[in-house]
């Protein structure tokens, strides 16, 4: 293997890394809050792609306005899922909770599937292109997807770590009881995680699009697994380590295919799964409890 | 309990009474020569069954209104198996006994392999237009020792078919010396593809440099498609079908490769998975092209008869099937043969075996060893985001 197809590669990974960052980020910022894994994380994804395809094809908005419109409402998505679905399960055990997002998953799944149909809904790529960088073809939607969400996470770590309303969040993450104690809105917090992660979750979609320009009902699924295992190995509930988690997991995939096994990237992004909750249970950047799930 | 094995004595006398009523219908008159046609025309597939029967009874019926085969009307009897195997085998056994002396059919796969295994121990004339499997004509394909069903003929080609015309198409047409290979792990008639074209380099003179997968449901082509470009391939061969096609090629041509794209029949409407630009010079192949001249008689006919336009290509092959078995009733009665005899049954299969060329509207049959078509496939290319005919290959 050349040199160059070696930085292409890499260049894949930073892409298709940056999608899992992005997703991983609400899973460990969810998890960090309410001890709650979303299985339903991954199919906000899946809404926001065909917001994107609907207000593109059907409705012929600027993508911009696309982009903008799947956000929103992936971020609404986000937080009435949390307020029907989790709220009222707030002092119910935790298993409970986990089970209701795997329901809720499918209930997004299988509505999409009836609402939108199970083919394939194939949009215009919403950034074509590339150009030669010392002689690896860099396409401009790579480019577009590590910057944008690069910004995003700068912004995201400014905003827990420099805002009032991110001081709260590190608080119920760290103390529910306590936190409450000290007039921080319990609601008002968790609602604010969800809308975040959702948000995040809304510009991964613009980008998945970006990448691969097709919608499908199910299409949130193997991301979401992936963001998961992505931010399992971060150590869930690290901010940070979500993001270490998704590139990773990213590049891995792509020298995986570079070595000409790319039949076998799910097994080894899986094996990473395994090896993680077997030697590392609290991931790379986690904090280490002694609870069980 | 006495009443129940009344009730069991009634239904089994019902049921074995086609098989005393067989003398009287068979001699319908001597001028007729009695064939049937057995397919899925209710159900889930009916979409798949009811074409063919359409373009079937439509190419008896015109054949008749012309004076029939030398001068004998052809009765053409009906059944639908809805795609089960018992069914298809039970339509079978009423149509023999309704003095059919070939029959066509059946549609899906599994009620046509159980129809073939009938029909095989009578010997009687078969014809299918839609199953793919080699089971359809070979008693046991995974055996050592291949016993072919001397009965039983297509007029659609295999999926492994494809890779030996593909590999013929990149070498003599595309004058590729290299090829990459993109296939979806798991998937039967990628596969396939993929195993016949690797078999047929050697005498294509091609060599294949880089060979790259994708497990189902994966969208993330970027690492393999950036190993293919650097393996800088004169052509790339995507055994799959059209949503992960067009994402492939989208891919392709991201990572900087600019090399032919020859795709399987799966390629059909690709068009609407990636821009036109990535795709402008594609080709793939397929068993029927709309809209040419050999099928635009046919597709007019179809239109008129059943107020929609054809619906996918099982209809043109059913066509063609009805083609093949007419030509082969011609030339079995021609011998002056009674229709429905072992020697007229014989000689109809005799005649189908002996095709040489024979002109269909979607290409031209000579049936092989197995009894598979070999047959000419249709090349589609694509060009400012359409996907038009191009060549017969």
């Amino acid at each position: 293997m050349t040199f160059s197809s070696l930085i292409a590669q890499f260049i894949n990974g930073l892409q298709t890394g940056s999608v899992y960052a992005l997703v991983a980020l609400g899973y460990s910022m969810v998890y960090g809050i309410i001890k709650l894994l979303n299985f339903a994380h991954g199919d906000i994804i899946m809404v926001g792609a065909y917001v994107v395809y609907y207000a593109i094809a059907s409705f012929a908005l600027p993508p911009m306005l696309a982009v903008i419109l799947a956000v929103l409402v992936s971020t609404l998505l986000g937080v009435t899922v949390e307020k029907v679905a989790y709220t009222p399960l707030r002092s119910a055990p935790r298993l409970s909770l986990l089970i209701t997002a795997i329901g809720v998953s499918f209930l997004l799944e299988n509505g999409a599937q009836l609402l939108f149909g199970a083919d394939k809904k194939s949009l215009d790529p919403m950034v074509s292109g590339s150009f030669q960088l010392g002689g690896v073809n860099v396409s401009y939607a790579a480019v577009v997807t590590i910057v944008v969400s690069v910004i995003a996470m700068v912004a995201l770590t400014i905003l827990v770590n420099k805002t009032k309303m991110g001081k709260a969040m590190r608080a119920v993450s760290e103390d529910m009881g306590a936190a409450q104690l000290m007039g921080i809105s319990l609601n008002r917090t968790i609602s604010m995680t969800f809308a975040i992660g959702s948000f995040l979750a809304g510009i991964g979609s613009v980008l998945y699009l970006c990448a691969y320009p097709q919608a499908t009902p199910t299409m949130g699924s193997m991301l979401g697994i992936k963001a998961f295992i992505a931010a399992v190995l971060g150590g869930i509930g690290s901010i940070p380590g979500a993001m270490i988690g998704g590139f990773a997991i990213g590049i891995l995939e792509a020298l995986v295919a570079a070595v000409h096994l790319s039949m076998w990237k799910d097994a080894v992004v899986f094996l990473i799964l395994i090896i993680v909750l077997l030697f590392k249970p609290a991931g790379l950047l986690g904090k280490k409890t002694q609870e069980k799930v | 309990m006495k009443k129940a094995l009344i009730l069991a004595l009634v239904i089994a006398c019902v049921a074995v009474m086609p098989i005393f009523a067989n003398g009287s219908e068979e001699s319908k008159g001597n001028d007729t020569i009695t064939i049937a046609f057995i397919g899925n025309t209710t159900g889930d597939y009916a979409m798949y069954g009811v074409p063919v029967r359409n373009a079937v009874k439509m190419y008896f019926d015109q054949l008749n209104a012309n004076g029939g085969i030398n001068g004998k009307q052809v009765n053409l009897i009906e059944f639908d198996d809805k795609a089960d195997p018992t069914e298809s085998v039970n339509a079978y056994q009423l149509a023999k006994s309704k003095g059919a002396t070939a029959i066509i059919g059946s549609v899906l796969t599994g009620a046509t392999v159980a129809l073939s295994d009938a029909t095989y121990a009578d010997n009687m004339p078969q014809i299918t237009a839609s199953a793919t499997s080699a089971k359809v004509t070979i008693v046991d394909p995974d055996s050592s020792k291949i016993e072919v069903k001397t009965n039983v003929f297509r007029t659609c080609f295999l999926d492994p078919f494809q890779g030996e015309k593909a590999a013929a198409y990149a070498a003599q047409v595309c004058g590729a010396k290299t090829a990459a290979i993109f296939y979806e792990n798991g998937s039967d008639y990628s596969e396939a593809i993929v195993a016949r074209f690797e078999s047929k380099l050697a005498e294509n003179g091609l060599k294949v440099v880089a060979k790259e997968a994708f497990a189902t449901g994966d969208v993330d082509y970027k690492a393999q498609m950036t190993n293919i470009a650097a393996a800088n391939p004169d052509v790339v061969l995507m055994p799959i079908y059209y949503g992960e096609a067009g994402l492939a090629v989208t891919a392709l041509r991201a990572a900087g490769c600019n090399a032919q794209v020859i795709g399987g029949d799966g390629f059909g409407s690709v068009i609407n998975y990636a821009s036109a630009a990535d795709l402008e010079g594609t080709v793939y192949m397929s068993g029927y092209a709309a809209g040419t001249a050999s099928v635009a008689q046919f597709e007019a006919d179809y239109q008129a008869a059943y107020g929609e336009a054809v619906p996918n290509m099982f209809a043109p092959l059913a066509w063609d099937a009805s083609l093949v078995m007419a030509e082969a009733l011609k030339q079995a009665d021609a011998k002056g043969l009674k229709a429905g005899s072992a020697e007229f049954k014989q000689a109809v299969i005799d005649a189908i075996k002996g095709m040489q060329a024979f002109p269909g509207i979607t290409g031209s049959y000579t049936f092989n060893a197995t009894n598979d078509p070999e047959k000419s496939v249709a090349i589609i290319k694509i060009t400012n985001g359409e996907e038009k005919f191009h060549d017969y290959f």
